[in-house]
Order: structure tokens, then C-alpha cells, then sequence
């Protein structure tokens, strides 16, 4: 009995042995080096994997960054300038910085300002509806407002509002830029967040002229070229007829907000007192732009910044 | 009874109007002509605000190989040329024009009088149709003169005639071959000398048993065409399944039909092809069916191109108060249209009123895997998988179960016990990988 | 006038729908009911009511607590699955026990994996198969089959014809002795075979299987594929030594074989969607149930047969496509 004991023990035990001895030596010749450093480097990732960085996932970025030797070009938007500091002190580099960024949505194509004409009877995705038709309202570049780009969002940072039918972003928003590619009417652009999350754009990027912009949707811009005019910063471009607000050049001076004839142009987190008072009708736009235009975003925000203070 | 053998149909017919014979509509007041209404490149315009054009005038030039020849539909006044909303609401480049009068040109032969002597030969009968902007009526108005022009190396073996119509409900072609049986037979005779083939076969099915009688009995006088009768399934009308149906051959995967030896023309082009030819009349008007179980009148009309479909309605007896949908074309192919301004083109062979009660989807279940899809298919997918993929955005599984070769004919949809929009995801899927197609090829 | 409304094509749908199929197939069981209650009588209907009962309940349950999905439990799938469950049973069954096993069928056989559509496994075989390894004795237990015009039948129960055999070829008998004891093939196709309730008349079976493949619910494929395989096989066996193999025919007409062929395999939901994929999980399912009943411990082998291919069913999807057009 004890024999087989003995037996049993010494020939597992042995083998055991030489496995070990086998597996020591294949580890030894097959291994592969890595730069310890994308370790670090992605530990320091917010590891969301959204792609927003032009890479596959943050390990990629990170063995991209150390590949390179240096920080040009590459910029992690969710983790903005706080990560890609640290980054650049794992790397011994210089951080690229850039500004930070959120989505926004040039439409305000909503249920009120653009009527339903049609009923949509089809898949809730937008990329199969516009490619069928133009959409409810009429308007061939508006919101079809079937929420490809909520779906597309990682970081629970936009939402459907059901009263408007368009969706909105809230702070939660990393400019990633998935939902950019996921909108197939392109409508979604990143702009930057601006000083005080302050921002001014024009919220249509519709291309048809004034008479049938007009007659789908309300606050269309009709490219009547009156913002353009007014901008002491040569801000605003003209092209095919509709304006748009660069903001590297905006310097949210707001002169063109109350120009506007269809209120197109959003401004947000601005305060209500500081309002122009010169022009009476000035005061009337922008209240309404602030008031009865963007409810939602404003509200949505605000409460957002009281979150975080 | 021949037939295509791999899936397929049988929606109820809903022939409607099949006994109603074409009637001409009245002139509208104004036409709205776009410049694209054929596959290919847009026409371009060659008359300006102000003109006054004739009937069969030429007035937006073919813009490259694949286009075509656009003519004046009525005589009158140019309004403008303008952007106007096509049948899905983009805005698209069109040429409006005033009706005053009738005036057409002096070049067509409008006696009734058939003339059977083909005059022209090959090349100039090829030139004709490019130049009298013939484009194919059966529904994609691909420009027709492409198809005879046959590459070297390829021989046609057959023409073959699409009297099919397996679409529902459209009865166009169907009173086009009752009434203009002789026509278009010579018609067909121009395509087979275009073509330099001597046997054409025009497949009907057999949900038209006069209309095969009449062309039967006709044909006899034509060397080398046979008529055939098919038996009725739906897609039986798509070019690959009717020369399956009719010669036996399978055009491969990703191939036009010369590859198998065969050209595929519909019953309207080859009487279109006639006018054109021995008449000298270009395409500036066509039959279109306008029907519907809740219209009053469904009936075939004889309209000029460019009349908005409000005018055909209102011949019809007007838009009945529950009418849920507008379609263009037939209810498994055609193209429901956002409203009834929309002109009629060269390629609408019907207008469909559906009552609301029908036009709503139903509600969607979940897939119970019945494998009906599957063997419904005339081209031998699996559309379940090819949905689901296209949901989930797995572009690359959609790619290689060859979602390439769907031919959209919507069989899926129409069976699935389950109302899946099978083909919703389908064409999704389908537009996804030809882009994804194109940028590899681009690169 | 309301708005028009916008979608793709097609525009029209066909009359198919779910709720269609299934009560079609509830259609297609009431022959095979109706001569179950005839051989078992009350007895039948209430091995049939509760395993209905329960199977609609926790279909219900499970769908409102658990999926929280659309309302199911009315479309039919869950009677189907409950009077099959009860096909599968012996007509002395207590009723808890039909209710263990309608709770192990829609339960583990179907919602556990997300509910109608999703299952891998047939959930009335899953139920059966369950019963039959964790009550052995009441499964197998078969009261006679006996007309109830000959008055009700009391507590007398019998093996059937497939135990008979498995015992007796055991034994040592040769097939001749054994196939004496058991009733003929004529009795076999009408009816009257001991067994549980669905399995008693082959007839019936079929009848439900023609009306099927008339409203196109199934195809003819896997039950066809099954049958033939299980006559070809087993025939060859017969024909090596008649004296050790049974007659294919016995096979064939015995057992949960048309039970299994025409209702079990053919459910949508588990079974494979080409045509070429039916055709070989039709074979494997035929040579697995002979397979089973000749060589296995347990004389009757349908219910494993099929719950082994339902398995393999993803594989096949995958392996056998449909005929594709223009690609050869």
C-alpha cells in the first residue's frame, strides 16, 4: 500500500518537475517585450474605449503615444487636459493641449417649429429613414429625430426630448464624437465648451434658400447674411446659404444673436440680466431665444452646474 | 407551367383596373419635369425661363453615358427651373413649365396607322432611342440604348419580353399588351435587330390569360418571338428571375444578364422603343394605373410626364377621406410618397391609394426562427440573419452572408409571421456595406 | 384627413402571423386528443388541462416577474408546448408531477432563455425528459390502452410495446417470441398501443401532420428525412439478422416516433432554417433514435434523439446554407 503511495507521489511530483522546467524555458524564448510605460499610460486612461481619440481603444492609444515618442496629435477627449498632464509626466513629454469640447445640436427643428407633415411608420434609426425620405417636417437636413445619436452614446450624455422631438447633451458629454459620426444628416458638430460654458452657434445648417427653409421650419437660417454683417470679429461665414459661427474666432460679443429674423442663432448659459436692453426688439428676441427656443438645454444645464458646484 | 424555382410569393392580385382600358388624361395646367428621372446622371437643362417649347421638344440634354434626352410633355411657356420636391421631399433640379395649347412638333407622326417596315438599321436604331430619351417603364428607367449596345465578345441570345407585372394591383403594362399588342410586338422586332438576335420571348403570367391569347394569336406574324405563360409568383418581374423562369439560366452573383446571353426589356419600353422608332416620337408620356381598394374609379391612364399625381387622383374621383398612404409604383416595390404634388416620371407605372387601415405596419414580435424568410427568398439568403446583423451593426457578418445580392424585392417582409421589417434592415444593412464596399475599393 | 404615413417597401403584408401558426398546430393536435381520450378517457383530459393550465400560468409568470416583456402567454406557444408536455405523459400521472414538469419546461426549457423564439431546446422535451429521469417508475408506467365504450379503465398498467421488446430481446428471447406479445401493426397505426397519451395512435399523428403541411406550418422535409432514416437504418439491421433486429415497420409505428417526427422536431423555434440543414438534422435525429433503442439503457430514444440535435441546430445553421441564387 505504501509502496503506491509512493509511487503515485514520485511520478506526479516528477512530472510536475519537468513541466515546470519546460514551461520556464518555452516562457524564456517566446517572451515579448513591452514598454512597461503603456502600462502606466493606460492605468491613467479613463478607459471608457469610446474611440473618441481616433484609436481603437485606450491600450491602443496608449502604445500609440509611447510608439511615437511624442504627444502631437493625440488627445484623449475624455479625459481632457487633467489626463493627458499626467500622461505627459508618465512620458517625460510635452502635453498637446487643446481645448475642451461638447457636442452640439444644429437643429431646432422641433415639433413646434417644424410640424409634422408625415407620419414615420418605418425602423427607429435615423440612418434608415433618411435615406427614405426627407423627414416629418419636410426639411431635408433637420433632426429625424429617431435618436441614432442617443443610442451611440456612451456616457448617458444625450437624451430624447419627447416634447421637442430633438435630443439634447447635457455635461456629461466627453466629445468623444461618436455621436458626430453616428447622425447621418451630420447635424451634430463639436464645438468648444467657451468661457463660462458659454456658448453662441447657429442651431440650422440647413442649404436650402429663405422661401422654402421658411415654409419647413421656422427658425430656420435663411442665409439672409445679417449676422455675417454684424460681426466685428469676422466670425461668421457664408456658405451655401446658411451662416456659420466659427469659435476659435467668436468672441461671444452676442451681437449677432438678436439680428437674426428666425432666431436661429442659440446662445446659452448666458445670464438672463445682462440682456442688451438698447433695442426693444433685441430684448424681445433673445428672451425669446433664451426662454422659448431652448428651454430644455438651459434648464438642463443649469441644473447640471449646480450639480457640480 | 414555368416559373422561377427558388422562393417566392403570392400576394393577393388586386387587379382592380384590369379591365378598365386606357383612357387619355386631360392636360394639366402645369408640369413640373425633373432632370433626374432615370438611373445615371441627371439631363441638363437646355431651354431657359421664358421659352416656349413644343410638344417633344427636347429640353434637358443627356449628361454622360448612363443619362438620357429629356422632351417637352406640353406645349406652353417655361415658368422657371427650379429645385422641386421629389417623391421622398429633397429638393431636386427641374424644369416647370405653362400648358397653353397642344402644339406638338412637326417630325412625329401622330396618325394612328401601324407601320411594321423597320427602316433603320442597327446603329441608327441605338442612336434613336438615345436620342428620343427612351429609359426602361418597367420601374428603374435605366436609359435603354445602353442595353443594345453589346459589348465585343457578348452575343445576345434572347430578348426577352417582360409582360410579367407580378406586381399587386398595377394593370398598366397588362392593358398596354391588350391594346397595343401589334405595337409592341414591332417594338420588340426593333430590340432584336438592335440587338442582332432573331429569338424573343415574352413572358406574361398566367393571371392574364387574355393578354396571352391576343399576343399568342399576334405573334404568329412576327418571326421569332414566342410568348409564354408563366405561372404567377411574385418576384417573377426582376430580370434575373425572369430569365431563370423563362431560359433555365442563372445570372451569377454581381453580373448583368448579357453574362447569360440575355437582355430584359418591359412590355411599355418596347412599345415606347415603336414610337420612337417608326414614329419619331420621344418619351413624353406614358400609361400609369391609379388604383386602390378605396378609390372610386381605378382606372389606366395615358399621361403626359410631368403632370402631378393630384391631377390623376382627381380623375379617379378624387382622394378618398381614409386614404393612409400614397404609394408610387406597386405595394411590394413601390415608393410611398410624402404628398399627392409630386409629378408623374418616367418610370411610375401606377399610383396606389392604401386607406389607413392598411398602410400602418403591424406590431412587431419577436422572430420564432420559422425559417419562412428563408425559403421565401428568390436569391437564396437567409434574411433573418442579414436583419439581425444589420441591427446589431455587425457590417461584416452582413457582408459575407451576401447581402450584396438582395434584390429588394421585400418577399421577407411581406411573409414574416412575425411583422419584422425584415427588409428595413436589410436595404440598411446594404447601403452600410456598399459604403464600406466602395472606401476598400477606394483605397 | 389624417397624415400620410412613410415607410419602406413592401406595403403590404401577408396573412401569416404567430398567433396563426400556433393555433394552427393546436388544430393539428386535437385528432391525436380526441383518440387519446378516447383509449384513457377522463383521465386524458385532465393530464391535458393541467399540463395546459400550468403551462399558460408560469408562461404568464415568468413573463411578467421575470422578462418583463410583451404579454405572451395568450399566443398559443405555451398550450402548444402544455398539451404536448401531456402527450408525453401517462395518463395516471399525479397532478403535481404535470405541474413539475410544465414548471421545468416553460421555465427551463423556454424562459430561462428569454422566452418564445429564443429557447435552444424543444421546452415540452425538456419537461418530459426532466420527468422521466427524475420519476422513473410513475413515467413508465402506462395504463392499458382500452376503448372507454369498454367501460373505464381502472389501475391495470403495462409496459409498452417498446419496453416489451427492450426487456424481452434483454432476456435473450428471440424477436419472434417477443414480437407475439406485443399488438400488431395494423392495431399500431390505428391505435390502442400502450403508452402515454400522444403516442397512441400514429393515425392521428399523421393526420395532424398532413393538415400541417397544408397550411404550410411545417415542411416536409424533417419529418420525412426522419422517417426514412429510421426505416433505411433499422432496416439494415433487419435485413443483417431478422432474428436479433425488429422489423423497421415496429420502429416506425411504435413509440414516440410520429409523436416526435411530425410535432417535436418540426418546432420552428429549435430546428434549423435551410433546407439542406432540416434534411441532415432529420437523419440525425433518426439514426440517433434507433441508435438509442437499440443499443441504449433506455427503450424508447425520440426525446433524447431530438434534444441532441436541437443542440447541434446552431451548428447546422451555420454549416448548411441555403441554395444560393447565381453562385455556383
Amino acid at each position: 500500500m505504501n509502496e503506491v503511495l509512493i509511487y503515485a507521489v514520485g511520478s506526479l511530483g516528477a512530472i510536475g518537475i519537468v513541466a515546470a522546467v519546460i514551461l520556464f524555458f518555452v516562457a524564456q524564448k517566446f517572451k515579448v517585450y513591452e514598454d512597461p510605460r503603456i502600462d502606466e499610460v493606460e492605468e491613467a486612461l479613463p478607459s471608457a474605449n469610446c474611440g473618441g481619440c481616433g484609436y481603437a481603444g485606450c491600450r491602443a492609444f496608449a502604445e500609440g503615444m509611447v510608439k511615437a515618442g511624442n504627444m502631437e496629435g493625440f488627445n484623449c477627449p475624455v479625459g481632457g487636459a487633467d489626463v493627458m498632464q499626467q500622461v505627459a509626466s508618465i512620458l517625460g513629454l510635452v502635453a498637446d493641449v487643446t481645448e475642451p469640447m461638447i457636442a452640439v445640436i444644429r437643429c431646432n427643428g422641433s415639433l413646434l417649429n417644424s410640424p409634422k407633415k408625415v407620419e414615420y411608420d418605418g425602423i427607429a434609426t435615423c440612418a434608415s429613414a433618411s435615406v427614405l425620405y426627407a423627414g416629418d417636417g419636410g426639411c431635408s437636413f433637420g433632426c429625424l429625430g429617431l435618436a441614432d445619436c442617443v443610442v451611440s452614446c456612451d456616457f448617458d450624455a444625450i437624451h430624447m426630448n419627447p416634447e421637442t422631438g430633438l435630443p439634447e447633451v447635457n455635461n456629461n458629454c466627453t466629445a468623444c464624437g461618436a455621436c458626430v459620426k453616428a447622425c447621418p444628416r451630420d447635424i451634430i458638430e463639436l464645438r468648444n465648451v467657451g468661457k463660462k460654458e458659454r456658448r453662441i452657434f447657429v442651431s440650422c445648417i440647413n442649404e436650402e434658400k429663405g422661401a422654402p427653409a421658411k415654409k419647413n421650419c421656422t427658425v430656420a437660417c435663411i442665409g439672409c447674411s445679417k449676422c455675417f454683417n454684424v460681426c466685428p470679429f469676422e466670425a461668421i461665414e457664408m456658405k451655401n446659404n446658411r451662416a456659420y459661427i466659427d469659435y476659435d474666432k467668436c468672441k461671444l460679443c452676442r451681437k449677432c444673436v438678436p439680428v437674426c429674423p428666425t432666431d436661429a442663432i442659440h446662445e446659452i448659459n448666458f445670464p438672463l440680466k445682462k440682456l442688451i436692453v438698447k433695442e426693444e426688439k433685441a430684448v424681445e428676441t433673445s428672451a425669446e431665444t433664451v426662454s422659448a427656443k431652448t428651454p430644455a438645454t438651459e434648464k438642463q444645464d443649469e441644473v447640471n452646474k449646480t450639480e457640480e458646484s | 407551367m414555368q416559373t422561377f424555382k427558388l422562393g417566392g410569393v403570392h400576394p393577393p392580385e388586386n387587379k382592380l383596373s384590369a379591365e378598365e382600358v386606357v383612357e387619355t388624361l386631360a392636360l394639366p395646367k402645369q408640369v413640373i419635369v425633373p432632370l433626374g428621372q432615370h438611373l445615371g446622371a441627371p439631363a441638363t437643362a437646355v431651354v431657359n425661363r421664358g421659352d416656349e417649347v413644343k410638344v417633344g421638344q427636347l429640353i434637358a440634354k443627356s449628361s454622360g453615358f448612363i443619362s438620357a434626352n429629356i422632351h417637352s410633355p406640353v406645349s406652353g411657356k417655361v415658368f422657371k427651373i427650379d429645385d422641386v420636391y421629389d417623391a421622398s421631399g429633397f429638393r431636386k433640379p427641374s424644369i416647370i413649365i405653362n400648358v397653353a395649347g397642344d402644339e406638338w412638333l412637326e417630325s412625329i407622326d401622330r396618325s394612328e396607322d401601324i407601320c411594321a417596315d423597320i427602316k433603320l438599321n442597327q446603329k441608327e436604331i441605338v442612336d434613336k432611342l438615345n436620342e428620343m430619351g427612351i429609359v426602361g417603364l418597367g420601374g428603374a428607367a435605366f436609359p435603354s440604348y445602353v442595353k443594345l449596345m453589346v459589348p465585343d465578345g457578348k452575343k445576345v441570345d434572347y430578348l426577352l419580353i417582360n409582360g410579367v407585372e407580378c406586381e399587386p394591383y398595377l394593370t398598366s403594362d397588362h392593358r398596354l399588351m391588350m391594346e397595343k399588342g401589334e405595337e409592341m410586338l414591332i417594338g420588340a422586332t426593333i430590340l432584336m435587330k438592335g440587338l442582332n438576335t432573331n429569338k424573343a420571348m415574352i413572358g406574361i403570367e398566367n393571371n392574364k390569360p387574355d393578354a396571352i391569347e391576343h399576343l399568342t394569336r399576334l405573334a404568329t406574324k412576327y418571326k421569332g418571338i414566342s410568348v409564354h405563360s408563366l405561372k404567377v409568383k411574385y418576384p417573377q418581374g426582376g430580370e434575373k428571375q425572369l430569365i431563370k423562369a423563362l431560359t433555365g439560366r442563372e445570372v451569377p452573383s454581381g453580373k448583368l444578364p448579357l453574362e447569360v446571353g440575355c437582355v430584359v426589356n418591359n412590355v411599355g419600353t418596347a412599345f415606347a422603343v415603336y414610337e420612337a422608332v417608326q414614329k419619331n416620337k420621344p418619351l413624353f408620356e406614358r400609361v400609369v394605373t391609379i388604383t386602390g381598394k378605396s378609390i372610386k374609379k381605378p382606372s389606366n391612364f395615358l399621361v403626359r410626364i410631368g403632370t402631378p399625381i393630384k391631377e390623376l387622383i382627381e380623375a379617379a374621383n378624387g382622394i378618398p377621406e381614409n386614404t393612409g398612404k400614397i404609394i408610387s409604383g406597386g405595394p411590394m416595390m413601390g415608393k410611398a410618397v410624402l404628398n399627392d404634388d409630386i409629378p408623374v416620371v418616367k418610370g411610375t407605372s401606377g399610383i396606389l391609394l392604401m386607406p389607413d387601415t392598411e398602410a400602418k405596419r403591424r406590431e412587431i414580435n419577436t422572430c420564432i426562427r420559422c425559417s419562412k424568410c428563408v425559403s421565401v427568398c428568390p436569391m437564396g439568403l437567409e434574411p433573418f440573419l442579414l436583419s439581425k446583423a444589420s441591427m446589431l451593426a455587425k457590417f461584416d457578418i452582413v457582408e459575407k452572408e451576401l447581402v450584396m445580392d438582395c434584390i429588394e424585392c421585400g418577399s421577407c417582409s411581406y411573409t414574416c409571421p412575425s411583422n419584422i421589417p425584415l427588409l428595413d434592415y436589410i436595404r440598411l444593412g446594404k447601403n452600410k456595406v456598399g459604403q464600406i464596399i466602395r472606401n476598400r475599393n477606394q483605397k | 384627413m389624417s397624415l400620410l404615413s412613410i415607410s419602406a417597401s413592401p406595403h403590404v403584408h401577408g396573412d401569416n402571423s404567430v398567433k396563426k401558426i400556433m393555433w394552427g398546430v393546436i388544430y393539428a393536435m386535437v385528432p391525436a386528443m380526441l383518440v387519446s381520450i378516447y383509449y384513457f378517457g377522463l383521465d386524458a383530459v385532465r393530464v391535458t388541462l393541467i399540463a395546459v393550465a400550468a403551462s399558460i400560468f408560469f408562461e404568464w409568470l415568468f413573463q411578467k416577474y421575470l422578462i418583463k416583456g410583451a404579454d405572451t402567454y395568450m399566443d398559443g406557444s405555451a398550450v402548444i408546448t402544455g398539451v404536448l408536455l401531456a402527450f408525453n405523459l401517462p395518463s395516471n400521472l399525479p397532478w403535481w408531477i404535470i405541474v413539475i414538469g410544465a414548471l421545468v419546461a416553460i421555465g427551463m426549457g423556454k424562459m430561462s432563455f428569454g422566452g418564445i423564439g429564443k429557447n435552444i431546446f424543444n421546452p415540452a422535451l425538456v419537461g418530459r425528459v426532466f420527468l422521466l429521469i427524475s420519476f422513473p417508475v410513475q413515467m413508465t408506467s402506462w395504463p392499458k390502452a382500452s376503448p372507454i365504450i369498454n367501460g373505464i379503465t381502472d389501475a391495470i398498467t403495462g409496459p409498452t410495446p417498446l419496453g416489451i421488446v427492450k426487456e424481452g430481446l434483454d432476456a435473450g428471447m428471440t424477436v419472434e417470441q417477443v414480437m407475439a406479445q406485443v399488438p400488431s401493426f395494423m392495431q399500431q397505426f390505428v391505435g390502442g398501443i400502450g403508452g402515454s397519451l400522444g403516442e397512441v395512435s400514429a393515425l392521428a399523428l399523421l393526420l395532424g401532420g398532413f393538415y400541417m403541411l397544408w397550411k404550410k406550418i411545417i415542411t416536409w422535409e424533417i419529418p420525412v428525412s426522419i422517417l426514412l432514416t429510421v426505416v433505411i437504418f433499422s432496416g439494415i439491421f433487419w435485413l443483417i439478422d431478422p432474428t436479433q433486429y425488429v422489423n423497421p415497420m415496429f420502429h416506425l409505428l411504435t413509440g414516440g416516433m410520429m409523436l416526435g417526427a411530425v410535432f417535436m422536431a418540426t418546432d420552428m423555434v429549435s430546428s434549423p432554417m435551410s433546407r439542406n440543414g432540416q434534411l441532415v438534422y432529420g437523419v440525425g435525429i433518426g439514426l440517433l433514435t434507433i441508435i438509442i433503442r437499440m443499443w441504449g439503457a433506455y427503450p424508447e430514444g425520440m426525446s433524447f434523439a431530438i434534444l441532441l440535435m436541437n443542440a447541434a441546430t446552431p451548428l447546422l445553421n451555420i454549416t448548411f446554407k441555403p441554395k444560393r441564387f447565381g453562385r455556383n
